[in-house]
């Protein structure tokens, strides 16, 4: 048992820090720690600037085959160049969704053609992707699309009609990939499909939702009989439930030390402003800031032992908690930096409703324990796979 | 990466688990937890003789095993998980990396020597905090020989123990300064040694009462004379490792009894398994088994490092401090849950979950509970003090 990476590895690492150290300056230097979660409508422009950069210089899309452009790199090294890349401040990855979801889905399961015309701009840092699983009566419940997919023989093109929603990016995104029901008659995860829809045509309207920070990350999508060329589906009609829980399954973990890496960021910053404001001192606040510490390293062991596979099968069981224990822990951080701000935590920076980060992290970190399932669904997933207890049962119309 | 198990860790863990299923089940650790010296005498020559566990950390060249703290801490998590009464964790986690770590090369060969026969050591560093501070024992040290006087609590398997490395401060001293560690056989005359009745029956706990103990200046750990408080810090971090692997196997059987009672009562016309409050409360459970695992695995590599030379007393601080918080939490929190999760019969003597409970409470207070090893980390990452 080893806790420590590589020797390669770590050249690896220094590769990454002096690249980013090197190219994450001058005009990209205003985006650095920007448009993470929570923040990720700001600086929009220059993130795209920024995913070009990345492109040309090979950083995007490193995990992917080098027949496709990429690094062909294994798993250490994208957790090597996601940790680095949040310890550099990289900024929230806009192609992160075409990049970790799409690409991979399209390798695996799409069509040459259809890898032919969609994954080089992805690579490239030019195309921008966006996903349409959600939709207003199916959250939880992502089988219970209403989305309607219908085939005009005529023209062999595919409508698409209804509505998405929670949907990150829409009003940046050229593509949306979209779970719609081809066959009317199915119910639950038969009868879907899984469509690559181009998102500039007339039967596609996006509406932002303000959220409780005043600002706008998701999006409601509508389709209006939207086109979608018979060639832009994956896999067949009917086995959208399929491709669908395969695209979830490609994310594998790379970018969660990463995404601790913001973590720690975050918790450094509330360390300093204890110790600039006294809260250092008070004994209750120590308690709680030494427990957040204790929380973020544990998170980067559990995530390392899934990393290394299991030795007995455990892997999945030690892999299903990871949603539940970092939102947890991420949400109740939100509680903590407040606590430390004390009653300067009720003061904006200005008018109409502009929040500090701390503030913005707050509020944002109660979207954590809902989105990507829920807390609750979480420990119903932990329960019956990992405990083999007995599953919920469902309702009578399914 | 390979933040995981070796094959050959993978076998340490799985003839750990073999062998304690099999002699320490539930029937097992109620005998053994009265009779006089809380545990089996001939199971632990067993342990002792066969196994050969009170040398697994202790160097191939003095006649151990020459194995880190991955493999100890893989052997205690199943001890740790089937309540074993025995005073391997006083031996192995307590005396042994005193010894390894301080003592002379004499001592070394000679009391090392005598753990590998088998006999009893544990460590007397009065009371239940894991800095010295609290030390309540004297020794009045002289040309002529040293002479102990006052009382040392807590003393794990103290009643069974052959000798004891206590810790004492000298006359002179106050605050951290003087503390100093000494080798004491338990025959030797002034030293009264006086059985503690404890709540959790399979851990034995006594108090040391020291009356005018005299022996040779000789008998110093590492024979030098100097302060040796950052020592019995060490000391006390690398304990508290092996203790979080106890907590760590706990939590994971409090887990698994409960998940195995559930799905067997039935209320309502179904298994009480069904019940989602019931499932949440689980799946809480596994989140704090594992967590506590990780943690513990992540001490228990820190802990090989800092004995290779490989990082600093502070960074083993840290983890041990990280590992001690998290698992005595994680321990209570399940045999808590577990009790609930039982019913009725969760708070009666027949079922063991009652027995887990008591041992969550007593690992959790032994070495420094959670608030005071947070304290300690927010000590390391704030650099101020508390006021009040």
């Amino acid at each position: 048992m080893k806790l420590r990476f590589s020797a390669s590895d770590e050249a690896f690492r220094v590769e990454v820090a002096n690249w980013l150290r090197d190219n994450l300056c001058g005009e990209f230097e205003s985006i650095r720690f920007r448009g993470g979660p929570g923040d990720e409508h700001s600086f929009v422009e220059e993130r795209k600037a920024w995913e070009r950069k990345l492109g040309e210089a090979g950083w995007t899309c490193i995990g992917w085959p080098q027949a496709w452009g990429g690094r062909a790199a294994s798993i250490e090294q994208q957790v090597v160049f996601n940790e680095e890349y949040a310890r550099a401040g990289g900024p929230g990855r806009i192609g992160h969704i075409g990049e970790t979801l799409m690409g991979p889905t399209l390798i695996a399961y799409g069509s040459e053609a259809q890898k032919v015309k969609y994954l080089p701009a992805i690579r490239s840092g030019d195309a921008i992707w966006c996903q349409g699983y959600s939709e207003p009566s199916a959250g939880s419940d992502l089988a219970n699309v209403k989305t309607k997919a219908v085939f005009d023989e005529q023209a062999q093109v595919w409508h698409i009609t209804g509505q998405k929603v929670w949907t990150s990016l829409a009003h940046e995104s050229q593509y949306c990939f979209v779970v719609a029901r081809t066959d009317p008659q199915a119910k639950g995860h038969k009868g879907l499909g899984f469509f690559m829809l181009d998102m500039d045509q007339p039967g596609v309207t996006i509406r932002p939702i303000e959220q409780l920070t005043g600002t706008s990350e998701f999006n409601e999508v509508f389709f209006d009989s939207a086109v979608c060329s018979a060639d832009d589906i994956v896999g067949k009609p009917g086995e959208g439930w399929q491709v669908a829980m395969a695209l979830l399954g490609f994310e594998r973990g790379v970018s969660t030390l990463g995404q601790q890496m913001l973590f720690q960021n975050e918790f450094n910053d509330i360390v300093q402003l204890a110790k600039r404001n006294g809260a250092d001192r008070d004994p209750m606040l120590r308690q709680r800031i030494a427990e957040a510490h204790i929380g973020l390293r544990l998170m980067r062991y559990n995530t390392l032992r899934v990393l290394s596979g299991s030795d007995q099968g455990e892997l999945q069981a030690e892999g299903m908690i990871y949603k539940l224990y970092w939102s947890s822990w991420h949400r109740n951080l939100g509680k903590l930096a407040m606590d430390v701000m004390g009653a300067d935590s009720e003061i904006l920076e200005a008018e109409p409703y502009a929040l500090n980060r701390l503030q913005s992290m707050f509020l944002f970190t109660r979207a954590d324990t809902i989105y990507g399932g829920t807390n609750q669904i979480q420990r119903n997933l932990i329960a019956e796979r990992a405990l083999g207890m007995p599953r919920e049962p469902r309702g009578n119309n399914e | 990466m390979e933040f995981k198990f070796t094959d050959e860790q993978i076998m340490i863990r799985d003839t750990a688990e073999a062998f304690v299923s099999e002699v320490s089940t539930s029937a097992a650790v109620r005998s053994a937890m009265l009779m006089p010296a809380g545990y089996d005498a001939d199971l632990w020559r067993q342990i002792s003789a066969d196994m050969y566990w009170q040398a697994l950390p202790v160097p191939e060249a003095l006649g151990g095993l020459g194995l880190g703290y991955v493999e100890l801490a893989a052997t205690l998590e199943q001890t740790g998980r089937f309540l074993l009464c025995s005073p391997l964790m006083a031996t192995t986690a307590l005396a042994v990396p005193a010894i390894r770590l301080a003592a002379s090369d004499k001592q070394q060969a000679l009391y090392l020597g005598r753990i590998l026969e088998g006999q009893v050591a544990t460590l007397a560093h009065s009371g239940i905090k894991t800095h010295g501070s609290d030390i309540n024992v004297q020794a009045n040290v002289t040309d002529q020989g040293v002479c102990l006087n006052g009382i040392s609590r807590h003393v794990l398997n103290g009643q069974t123990a052959d000798f004891f490395i206590v810790a004492a401060k000298e006359t002179f001293a106050s605050g951290e300064q003087g503390v100093s560690l000494w080798f004491v056989d338990s025959g030797t005359e002034g030293l009264t040694i006086k059985s503690l009745p404890t709540m959790d029956q399979t851990r034995r706990l006594a108090e040391l009462q020291f009356n005018n103990v005299v022996f040779s200046p000789q008998q110093r750990l590492g024979g030098e004379a100097k302060c040796q408080a950052q020592l019995l810090s060490t000391i006390l971090d690398l304990a508290a490792i092996a203790v979080s692997a106890e907590q760590v196997g706990g939590a994971q059987q409090s887990l698994d009894i409960s998940v195995a009672y559930i799905k067997e009562r039935v209320q309502f016309g179904r298994t009480i398994a069904s019940y989602q409050a019931i499932k949440h409360k689980c799946a809480d459970m596994m989140l704090k088994a594992e967590s506590a695992r990780s943690g513990l695995y992540y001490a228990a590599c820190i802990a090989d490092e800092f004995l290779a030379g490989a990082c600093d007393a502070e960074t083993l601080a840290e983890a041990a401090s990280i590992t001690k918080a998290y698992s005595s939490e994680a321990f209570f929190f399940n045999a808590g849950c577990g009790i609930q999760l039982h019913g009725g019969v969760g708070i009666t003597s027949e079922y063991d979950i009652q027995l887990y409970f008591k041992r969550a409470k007593a690992l959790e207070s032994f070495l420094g509970n959670a608030s005071e090893h947070r304290e300690r980390l927010a000590k390391q990452l704030l650099g101020s003090e508390v006021t009040l």
